[in-house]
């Protein structure tokens, strides 16, 4: 297998903030790769420095084994990157904007290429309207027309559906599935941990500048033991035995942590006891928000 | 080469397509300068003997225009990329710094001389011009100029996080530099102090191996102006380059 993003002990400083510290992080090529942590983690810095923006500390970067500083060249050919914020050139139409940025890749006669582009991202409407007069989500897709214009093997997207409205996301991750398919790498950062769940096969979850969780969504959602008994509850109330099994609740809903079918049994035996009603009841399987909670709390490094 | 091309193409649209303030209006105020100097001085001041204060004085104001043009295009789009934030566009793709340096000096240097050539021909329309004696020179001081002012505009447009300090360094070095070069007279005319401070101006020796190329008259040789400015632009291009090439202010 051949790597198509790889960092060696990258260390990044901002003043006394450790921006990151000590990542090693090695993407296979066609993997689909979340990059997953709270806001300030330092995933957009992680991302600037596989993209060349950001210079690290130390420790070396490369992609699709090319140096990100000494073989900028080839290591950015390789590379597409849709930006976190919403910038965009007002001097011209998304057309314009697409050809220019293809031309900046040494690619002349794009347009068979562009028009797919613009066709799966559904902007064909606004193919010859001047960047400035697009709405928020408009240039947010312009940005991810702009990151594929040169068909890199790996394109990372950092929170691309902020500002999207429901139909683009479904659009946009039918698109991305396809590029993957076809064996394009795809490293995404999102807030929606259900959509990272639903779209990669990989992991990494970034705490404070450090790495904390770094594995397949399989195994990370498996690794939690239980599931969480939802319950509501007449009347309102709980026996004491049950209160030190209770992790959540929230006016209507108790939530129970349990390792075991049995357990559930033994909860309801004690409610029935003491004639407390079950009024609705659901198990919730494990996923990757509970995974993230945890990681994010407890601080666990593995 | 397509991606530099591309780049060019990029940056020369862009004052194209608001050709009205970029290349328009400063002929028009070219033209203004001109016509209140001349009313203004031409009854006292004498440059050279045989060449009327308004002629002289038209290589100056060309110089000048070409100066704050060529300066303003290359500077003005890197600060403005800066702030939107768009040069992450030029940043992410493979164009190197050499490709990107020359992009943006031929972009200024193309606007120096549309500007130039726009108020020379405006000034024929107003003044009896005599034929230029070396229209070659006037080329080649041009071209330098306005190469060396795109390398300038670099250099501010990237050292400068706010349009108030772009102003700053166009207010407190290009300005002066342009007045004290010998837009509005000969250096001869000013005390001996003054005249040994303007040689030490590069300016001074772009104004007048320019005017040199008009009248075949000039305070010194040409050949030493254009020997002084193409060192000067050497030394910029320097500057400029090794800014692009370690990512100074743009890759942090
Ligand atoms: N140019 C900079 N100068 C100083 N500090 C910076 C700079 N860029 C980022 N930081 C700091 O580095 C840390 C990581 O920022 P980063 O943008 O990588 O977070 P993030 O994980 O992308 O967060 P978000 O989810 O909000 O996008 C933050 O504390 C941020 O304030
Ligand atoms: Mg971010």
């Amino acid at each position: 297998m051949n790597s198509a993003i790889e960092l060696i002990k990258v260390c990044k400083r901002y003043g006394s903030l450790n921006a990151l510290h000590n990542i090693d992080l090695d993407i296979q090529a066609g993997e689909f790769f979340a990059l997953l942590g709270p806001n300030g983690a330092g995933k957009t810095t992680l991302i600037n420095i596989i993209a060349g923006l950001t210079l690290a500390d130390s420790g070396s970067t490369k992609v699709m084994g090319h140096e990100v500083i000494q073989q900028y060249d080839d290591a950015r050919r390789n590379l597409g990157v849709v930006p976190q914020e919403l910038v965009f050139d007002p001097f011209f139409t998304v057309r314009e904007a697409l050809t220019i940025q293809s031309g900046y890749y040494g690619i002349r006669n794009n347009d068979s290429w562009i028009n797919e582009i613009i066709h799966n991202l559904g902007l064909t409407d606004k193919a010859d309207t001047n960047m400035r007069a697009l709405s928020g989500g408009m240039k947010r897709r312009v940005l991810v027309a702009q990151a594929l214009v040169h068909k890199p093997p790996v394109i990372i997207l950092d929170e691309p559906t902020a500002g999207v409205d429901v139909a683009l996301r479904q659009t946009l991750w039918d698109f991305i599935n396809q590029l993957n398919r076809d064996g394009h790498t795809i490293v995404l950062t999102t807030h929606y941990l259900e959509e990272a769940e639903i779209l990669c096969n990989r992991v990494a979850m970034l705490k404070q500048g450090k790495l904390v969780a770094l594995d397949t969504m399989q195994n990370l959602i498996s690794g939690i033991s239980g599931y969480t008994l939802r319950l509501k509850l007449f009347p309102d109330t709980l026996p004491a035995e049950l209160n030190k099994k209770l992790i959540n609740y929230n006016g209507e809903y108790y939530l129970f942590d349990v390792d075991s079918y049995g357990q559930i049994e033994f909860i309801l035996a004690s409610l029935r006891r003491i004639n407390i009603k079950v009024l609705d009841m659901n198990i919730l399987q494990p996923d990757l928000e509970k995974v993230f909670v945890n990681m994010m709390h407890n601080g666990a490094t593995q | 080469m397509v991606g530099f091309l591309t780049l060019l193409k990029k940056e020369i649209l862009r004052f194209w397509k608001v050709g009205f303030q970029t290349i328009l209006a400063p002929i028009v105020s070219s033209l203004l300068y001109l016509l209140i100097f001349n009313q203004a001085f031409a009854a006292h001041v004498e440059a050279y003997p045989d060449i009327p204060y308004s002629i002289f004085l038209i290589p100056g104001l060309i110089m000048m225009a070409v100066i704050q043009n060529a300066f303003a295009n290359s500077s003005s789009s890197l600060i403005q990329s800066k702030i939107s934030g768009n040069i992450v566009f030029v940043l992410l793709s493979p164009l190197s710094y050499k490709e990107v340096f020359y992009a943006y000096i031929l972009a200024s240097t193309i606007r120096g001389l549309l500007v130039g050539m726009g108020v020379y021909i405006v000034t024929l329309l107003f003044f009896d011009m005599p034929p230029m004696f070396l229209p070659i020179w006037a080329l080649l001081f041009i071209i330098i100029g306005s190469a060396i002012l795109g390398a300038l505009g670099i250099i501010a447009g990237i050292w400068a996080e706010k349009f108030d300090q772009l102003a700053a360094f166009q207010n407190f070095i290009i300005l002066p530099l342009t007045f004290l070069s010998g837009v509005f007279y000969t250096i001869h005319s000013l005390p001996y102090v003054w005249q040994k401070l303007s040689h030490i101006n590069p300016f001074f020796y772009l104004i007048d191996g320019f005017r040199y190329g008009f009248f075949g008259v000039s305070d010194v040789s040409p050949y030493v102006s254009l020997i002084i400015v193409t060192a000067c632009f050497i030394g910029i291009s320097k500057i400029a380059i090794n800014m692009l090439k370690t990512g100074y202010k743009l890759r942090h």
